[in-house]
Formats: C-alpha cells, structure tokens, sequence
C-alpha cells in the first residue's frame, strides 16, 4: 500500500475566490455569512447565508462555458484550476489515463433546476433550453473537470447529503493508496442558495436567523453556505519522484451509518466513524491535536458529536482542540467537508487553529474547547476532519503533517 | 369541542397513527409517541389547515412562544393565532 499526500489546493467560498484569502479570513475570524441576495428573497423566512459576492462569471469563462456550467459547476472548476495549478503536475504524463476526479456534491446543479421550474411551473412556458440536463446533473462538475485537466481515470460524484465531500476525499485516498490512481482531483461543491435550496432547508425548521453559533449554548441551527474547495491527492513516491511540494499526508478514513434515524444523529455511528478513521491511520488518541468538527449549530449535531469526542478521546479530550468553521463560510452541504479540510491543512503547515466564532455562552453539553472566536496558535501533528450527514451516514478524515 | 380543536386532534391523531377518540387534550406529545420530526410535521400540517404562520425552531422549542407542552395547549395557541393573524 502506497501513501497518499496533498499537493494542490484550491477553492470557492463566502470567505474568499482562493486558499490563501481563506487561509487569512480564518487567521481573523471573519464570519462570511450575511443578507442573501438572491431571486425572492422577500418570500424567505431565512434571510441569511454564506454567499460567494460579485462572482465574476462572465469574466472567468467564455460564452459556450457559461451555457454549460451551472454556478456549482463553475466553482469547482475554478478550484479544481487552483489545486492543478498549484500542484504543478505536467498533464502530458501518460498516468493521466489512471487519473480522475472523485467530488461530493447533494443538490446538483440547483441554479439550474429553480430557473427551469421556474420557466415551465410558473410561467407556464413549454420550452426550456437545451442544455439543462447537463447543467444540472450531480456529475456535471466532476465531467467537466476531467475534460479541462485531460484525466480519463476513475472519475464520479458521491452523493451522501452533508457528508459528500468526505466520503468523495476517503474514496480518492483509498483509490490513490490501492495504486489504482496515482493522483486524483477531489473535494466537493455546492451551490444551494436558491429559493427553492433555502425554502426546502425551512420547511425542516432547524435554520438560524442570525447567526451560526456552533456549540454556543445560544446557537439557534445551522446557516447555508456555498462553494467548493479542490485537492489534489497524489501518491507519495509519484510527488517526490516529479519534485511536488508536499502540504500534508492523508493517513486514514473511515465511514459508517447510524442506522436509525433519517435526521437524528447516534453517539454511536460518529464513535465508529472517528475510532475507525484514527485505526486506518495506525493513531492513537493522544497524537490528535485539532479536530475540524461536523458542528453544525444545531442543538441535536453539537451535543452528540461532543459526546462522541468525549467517548474516543476519554481524558485527552480536554487537550482537544475543535473548532467548527461553519460559523464562518456556512454549511456548504455536498462541499462542506472539503472547504474544512482547508482548517485541517492550515493546523498542520501554520501551525493556526481556525476559531469557532459567534460564540457567546459556554455550553455544558458542549464541554470541549472550541477555540471560541480568536484562532489560536498551536503546533499539530494530526488533525481529523468529521462529517455526519443526515440519514445517518459518518465519514472522518485524518490528516498528518508533512514530514 | 370546537371545529378548530377536532382539526387539530385528527392531524395530530394521523400522526400519531392512532384513533382520534385516544387524543385527549392533556396528553403531550410524548405521551403520544411523536418525536421531533413528527412535531416538525404536525406542525407543518396545522399551519396548512388554518393557513397561519406557528414560530417554531427546532433548536430552541423551549424559547418559542408557541405553547406545545399539551394537545390543549397546542389547540388553545392555535386559536389565539388565528385570531391574532386574521387581524
């Protein structure tokens, strides 16, 4: 079995169009979420989201691009450019041919999807334009990448609701470490935020009006984000052989299921999901310094997952740190875990804990250190990255640094 | 009993899944064996029926002002609502 590192990095989000702008928004703290601006907003109860503002796509792509690329399309392709453009890989290599691109993405092409219901629903026309089944397929965004680098190896999307870009990034190490693939382009994307996206996330009624306050005992739920975040998983031995710069190794997955409930989360399958991940990573609790959480803001989320720490990490969990960065670039759904990874990678080459802001009251139920508000300076050496999607389906990540 | 309460009873009773003759108004919904789901969507079926608007986070059902702690209750606020929203 080979090793599998980073060594490209790219994203999309409320914060900023690229790593190092996130990187710094996380230093800060800054929060992304604010007023949506989109098509009837004024029949919305939920007025907030983590936008991306000014996206600029007539700028980034030509006239036969934007025909094909819902907006969820076009934020992965532009990660997907960062992380290859980063990694330095020469796409002429005959490997290209065992290369793919693995992305998690729950809503696909939702842009599309609200503007043509719209069209032939409400008003009434009997026409829609052609390309709307390509624009709007979950798959489109990983297709599209694959044709733009040239990989023609295991290329798809995986659809498990909040817990996508996980499961895609634990299936693209696996592939990677198997010697199936020598590298592959993954993480995850989403664009929600659309009337119908945010209408449906109402109707559950566990959305904050204000503000995302993970593990504050305050919090009120969780708020939508949108974007994408990109890497480039390569073997070890192909990145040291071509002179890649290594930014981190992935060294364990794991991924379960609750079995119980559609929208309740177990103590019990996010136990075996952190305890499985850190068993494929050969880790034991101690050696983990941060912990990007799932946190979502939810009462039901932040209690369990807290309680889920505690029972695999015992008494090291008070040296813990976990802090959850939805509170600041929202709950991007498909894309989320792949935008936290960024956190992870942060914790390990900068040595910076990204905070948890919007905290404002210790809870009890919540007894970990959070890393409220401020991100904190520590030095990491592993750092798990959790996602617990509805439906009960847990998939964590454990990342080392690069040594 | 009103007609509003029989409304509410009978969509609570579906929920439920039992006979509308076992609701009775002291009951919560615990009794009735309604999780946090099924409260999301009894809820989301009353407000359908009378057409009104009932405050509710899931997060936070102790803060909202919307008295759930009985099927009395529950019957009782919906009639302040309707009065209060039809005016």
């Amino acid at each position: 079995m080979g090793r599998v590192v980073i060594t490209g990095t790219g994203t999309v989000n409320a914060l900023a169009n690229d790593v190092a702008g996130t990187f710094a928004a996380f230093c800060a703290g800054t929060c992304g979420i604010g007023p949506l601006d989109i098509r009837d907003a004024d029949r919305l109860s939920i007025q907030i989201g983590a936008q991306v503002r000014g996206w600029d796509c007539e700028a980034r792509f030509d006239r036969a691009q934007l025909s094909l690329f819902d907006r969820v399309t076009q934020f992965a392709v532009v990660a997907a450019q960062q992380a290859m453009e980063q990694s330095g890989l020469d796409l002429t290599l005959p490997e290209t041919a065992r290369a793919g691109v693995i992305l998690g993405n729950a809503g696909g092409g939702m842009t599309t999807t609200d503007d043509n219901f719209r069209t032939v629903y409400e008003e009434g026309k009997n026409r829609v334009h052609p390309f709307v089944v390509p624009r709007l397929m979950n798959s489109a965004a990983a297709s599209h990448i694959s044709m733009i680098h040239g990989l023609r190896g295991p290329t798809f999307t995986v659809s498990t609701a909040c817990a996508s870009a996980n499961h895609a990034m634990g299936l693209a190490f696996q592939l990677v470490k198997s010697g199936a693939a020598p590298f592959v382009l993954t993480g995850g994307a989403e664009a929600m935020l659309t009337f119908g996206g945010i209408k449906a996330w109402e109707g559950l009624r566990v959305m904050a009006r204000d503000a995302c306050r993970p593990f504050s005992r305050d919090r009120s739920g969780m708020v939508q984000g949108e974007g994408a975040a990109v890497f480039v998983f390569e073997d070890r031995d192909h990145a040291l052989a071509r002179g890649g710069t290594i930014l981190a190794e992935v060294t364990g997955f794991a991924m379960t299921a609750d079995a119980s409930d559609i929208v309740m989360p177990s103590i019990d399958g996010a136990v075996r999901a952190i305890r499985g991940a850190l068993d494929d990573a050969g880790l034991a609790g101690p050696e983990v310094g941060y912990i990007n959480a799932h946190g979502t803001g939810t009462a039901a989320n932040d209690r369990t997952e807290c309680a889920a720490i505690r029972q695999v990490f015992g008494a090291h969990s008070g040296k813990l740190l976990v802090s959850s960065t939805k509170s600041m670039h929202g709950h991007v759904i498909g894309g989320t875990g792949a935008i936290e990874l960024l956190a992870c990678l942060m914790a390990l080459q900068d040595g910076v804990i990204a905070p948890t802001v919007g905290h404002q009251e210790d809870d009890p139920e919540c007894d970990l250190d959070v890393v409220p508000n401020v991100a904190r300076r520590a030095q990491v050496e592993v750092a798990v990255s959790n996602a617990f999607a509805f439906g009960g389906l847990n998939a964590v990540l454990v990342l080392r640094r690069a040594d | 009993m009103s007609s509003i309460a029989d409304t509410i009873i009978a969509i609570i009773a579906e929920n439920a899944m039992l006979d509308p003759a076992e609701v009775t108004a002291d009951m919560t919904f615990q009794d009735l064996g309604i999780d946090s789901l099924g409260l999301v969507e009894a809820i989301f079926a009353i407000e359908e029926a009378f057409n009104i608007s009932i405050p509710f986070n899931a997060n936070e059902p102790g803060k909202s002002d919307f008295d759930l702690s009985s099927v009395g209750a529950v019957i009782a606020a919906v009639e302040g609502l309707i009065r209060q929203q039809a005016a």
